[in-house]
C-alpha cells in the first residue's frame, strides 16, 4: 500500500501546503523545527485535525473524509499515553478488541505483539509501574496490534531519557523493516537518519527540500536544511572503535544500538573538522586525517563552509572555518588540504537499511 | 470547622440520645432522607455525567450559557430554587399542568418533589467535579483510542468512563451529602409532611421549636450519617481507578 497525501490547512497566519508519497515499507521523515507544521500534517493524516483541503489515499482508498477510528492508522507520540486503568497486556489488546476480536483472541494477539517488542514480561504491569522506555515499548506494540495500514510516529524518542532512546530506536528500525508505510515527524536529523529512507524538510508549512535521507542531510541544497541538518555523514560498516569506510577506519564513538558488522554512518558537525594545508607544519592527529582538495567555499552565516572532494571519506566533506582562517590558509577551490576530525567528535549511528 | 460540632456535642444530652433518635418520627425522617438522597444522587449521575461530558468536550456556542444555567443552583438561595420549582411544577406551573393532565398526579408536596428539589441543588456539585476532571485529563487518551480503531461509544465506555471513576466517586459523595442536607428548596417545594416529605433537616427544624434536646440529637444523627457516607465512600472515590 502506498500513501499519497496532499494537505492544505490555514490557521490564522499559518498556512500549511504539502504533498508527498510514501511507498509500502517506506519511511518518510518530516524534518523541521517547532512550528514548521509537521505535527499538523500528522494530525491531518490521523484525522484528528480537519484540513481545509486534503486528498489522502492509502493503497487507493481515500482517507480524507473518514473519522480517525475508520482510517486504520497507528499513531505513536512522544508520550506513550498508555491507558492508565489497563494493564500493559490490555492496552495492547485494546485495538483488537475495538475492531471486533473476542477477549481471548485479543489477548493472544496482544501477547504476540508484546513478544515482538521484547516486553512480554511487562504484560501484567500497570502503566504507572513502567519506566519511560518500557512504556514506549508497550505503546509500539499497541500501535502495531491495530495492524495499521499507515504508521505515524510523532517525535517518538523526544520524551525518553538518553539511556532508553537507542534501544527504542533499534526496536523501531527492526519493526519498520516489514511495516506499513510510515511517516516520522521529528526535529532531530539523527532520528531521520536512523529510521527514514526519505526525508522532507518543512519550513513554515511548506516542503523546502526532499530526497534520500543521507543525501539531503549530508548535502543540503537549501540554507534552511543546512542550518538544521548540515552534517557530515560518512557511510560504512560499524567496526570496533569506529566505522570502516572505503577510505579506512574512521575512529569514533559508537551509539548504543550499533552492531559491529552492520551498516552504520559516522556523523560529525562541519565545525568539528579541521583543515590544514597539505605541505604545512601541522598534520593533525594521524588518526582521522584524510587528503582532499578544496572544492567550494560558501559563506554560511558567520563562518565559511569549505567543501572538499577527494577519495574515501574526504568526498563531499564539509568544514566550517572562520573567514580569518580561510584567509590565513589562502584556501581557494583546488587547494590540496588535509582534513582531520577528532575521534571524540565523531558519533557512529546505526542506519535504516532500506 | 470542628467547633460548631463540639458546641452541639456539649449541648446534647447523650443519655437520652438513643431514645430520642429512635422515635417514630425520627426514624421516618431518617428513612426518608436516605431514600430521597439516594434517588436524587442516581438522578444526578444519570443527568450530570452526559451534561459534564458535553460541557467539557463540546465547542459549541451555547455551552457557556448552558454551564451558567447548570451552575445556577450553586449560587441561588435554595429557597428561591424551591419557589422556582413550585411555579414550574406546581398546580399553576405550565409543566405542572402538563403533568397533571397526563397522569392525574400533582408533583408538589410529594416524595417525588423532595427528590426533584434535592437533585436541583445537588447536581451542580457532580457536574463541577466531573467537568474539572474531564478538562484536566484532556482528550489525549480519547484521541489515541480513536486511532486504535475504537468507535466513539467504545471510547466513551472503555476510556473516558474508567478514567472518570475517581472524580465520579467524589462527585457522588458530594452530591449525596448535599442532597442529604437539603432544606430550603425542599420545604418550599415539598413542604414538611411527616413520612412523606419531612426529611432529617426538616425534622431538626420542626423539633427545634418544640423539643430542643430532640433537635440536637437529630442534628448529631445527621452529622453521623454524613461522616459515615464520607468514610465509606472516600477511599473508593480516591482509589477509584487503581482498585
Amino acid at each position: 500500500m502506498t500513501l499519497s497525501a496532499e494537505i492544505a490547512l490555514r490557521r490564522g497566519e499559518f498556512t500549511l501546503d504539502v504533498g508527498f508519497e510514501v511507498p509500502d515499507g517506506g519511511v518518510l521523515a518530516l524534518l523541521g523545527p517547532n512550528g514548521s507544521g509537521k505535527s499538523s500534517v500528522l494530525g491531518c493524516l490521523a484525522g484528528l485535525l480537519r484540513p481545509d483541503r486534503a486528498r489522502i489515499t492509502l493503497g487507493g482508498r481515500g482517507l480524507a473524509g473518514l473519522p480517525p477510528h475508520a482510517r486504520g492508522i497507528g499513531l505513536l507520540s512522544q508520550d506513550a499515553l498508555l491507558f492508565p486503568h489497563l494493564s500493559a497486556l490490555d492496552n495492547v489488546a485494546f485495538a483488537p478488541r475495538s475492531t471486533g476480536a473476542g477477549r481471548a483472541e485479543a489477548k493472544r494477539r496482544a501477547r504476540e505483539w508484546l513478544t515482538e517488542v521484547d516486553a512480554l514480561e511487562l504484560a501484567d504491569r500497570r502503566p504507572a509501574q513502567l519506566s519511560g522506555g518500557q512504556a514506549q515499548r508497550v505503546a509500539i506494540a499497541r500501535a502495531l496490534a491495530a495492524e495499521p495500514g499507515l504508521l505515524l510516529l510523532d517525535e517518538p524518542f523526544a520524551a525518553l531519557d538518553v539511556d532508553a532512546a537507542p534501544a527504542i530506536r533499534g526496536l523501531l528500525r527492526r519493526v519498520l523493516r516489514s511495516g506499513p508505510p510510515t511517516v516520522l515527524v521529528t526535529h532531530d536529523p539523527l532520528d531521520a537518519l536512523a529510521l527514514a529512507d526519505h526525508v522532507a524538510v518543512l519550513d513554515g508549512g511548506r516542503i523546502v527540500e526532499r530526497g534520500v535521507t543521507r543525501k539531503v542531510l549530508s548535502a543540503p541544497r537549501t540554507a534552511f536544511t543546512a542550518r538544521i541538518a548540515g552534517l557530515n555523514l560518512v557511510p560504512g560498516v560499524a567496526a570496533e572503535g569506529g566505522l570502516r569506510t572505503s577510505g579506512g577506519l574512521l575512529a569514533g564513538i559508537p551509539a548504543e544500538d550499533v552492531v559491529e558488522g552492520e551498516a552504520a554512518v559516522a556523523v560529525f558537525a562541519p565545525s568539528a573538522v579541521a583543515v590544514y594545508l597539505r605541505d604545512g607544519e601541522h598534520r593533525g592527529s594521524p588518526r582521522n586525517t584524510v587528503e582532499g582538495i578544496v572544492d567550494a567555499l560558501e559563506p554560511h552565516g558567520p563562518v565559511i563552509r569549505v567543501r572538499a572532494r577527494g577519495d574515501g571519506w574526504a568526498a563531499g566533506l564539509a568544514a566550517d572555518l572562520t573567514p580569518a582562517a580561510v584567509a590565513e590558509l589562502a584556501l581557494e577551490p583546488g587547494t590540496p588540504v588535509n582534513l582531520s576530525v577528532k575521534a571524540a567528535s565523531v558519533a557512529v549511528h546505526a542506519v535504516s537499511d532500506h | 470547622m470542628v467547633l460548631p460540632v463540639v458546641g452541639l456535642l456539649v449541648r446534647s444530652d447523650l443519655t437520652r440520645f438513643p431514645s430520642l433518635i429512635t422515635s417514630t418520627s425520627s426514624l421516618n425522617a431518617l428513612k426518608l432522607s436516605l431514600l430521597t438522597a439516594g434517588l436524587s444522587t442516581v438522578a444526578c449521575v444519570l443527568l450530570g455525567v452526559p451534561l459534564a461530558v458535553v460541557l467539557a468536550r463540546s465547542g459549541a456556542r451555547g455551552v457557556r450559557v448552558l454551564r451558567a444555567v447548570v451552575l445556577l443552583p450553586l449560587v441561588l438561595p435554595p429557597v428561591v430554587g424551591g419557589l422556582a420549582l413550585l411555579y414550574l411544577l406546581g398546580r399553576k406551573g405550565f409543566l405542572g399542568i402538563l403533568v397533571t393532565t397526563l397522569t392525574g398526579e400533582q408533583v408538589p408536596f410529594t416524595t417525588a418533589a423532595v427528590v426533584i428539589a434535592q437533585t436541583f441543588v445537588a447536581m451542580p456539585f457532580l457536574v463541577v467535579s466531573l467537568e474539572g476532571a474531564l478538562r484536566g485529563a484532556g482528550d489525549r487518551y480519547e484521541r489515541v483510542a480513536s486511532t486504535l480503531g475504537a468507535k466513539p461509544w467504545t471510547v466513551f465506555r472503555r476510556v473516558t468512563l474508567p478514567l472518570l471513576l475517581p472524580a465520579l466517586g467524589s462527585g457522588i459523595v458530594l452530591s449525596f451529602a448535599r442532597a442529604l442536607g437539603e432544606f430550603g428548596a425542599t420545604i418550599t417545594f415539598a413542604g414538611s409532611l411527616e413520612g412523606v416529605t419531612r426529611t432529617l433537616p426538616l425534622e431538626v427544624y420542626t423539633q427545634a421549636e418544640v423539643d430542643v434536646d430532640s433537635a440536637v440529637a437529630l442534628a448529631l444523627l445527621l452529622i453521623l450519617v454524613a461522616v459515615a457516607v464520607i468514610a465509606l465512600a472516600r477511599p473508593r472515590a480516591l482509589e477509584g481507578v487503581r482498585s
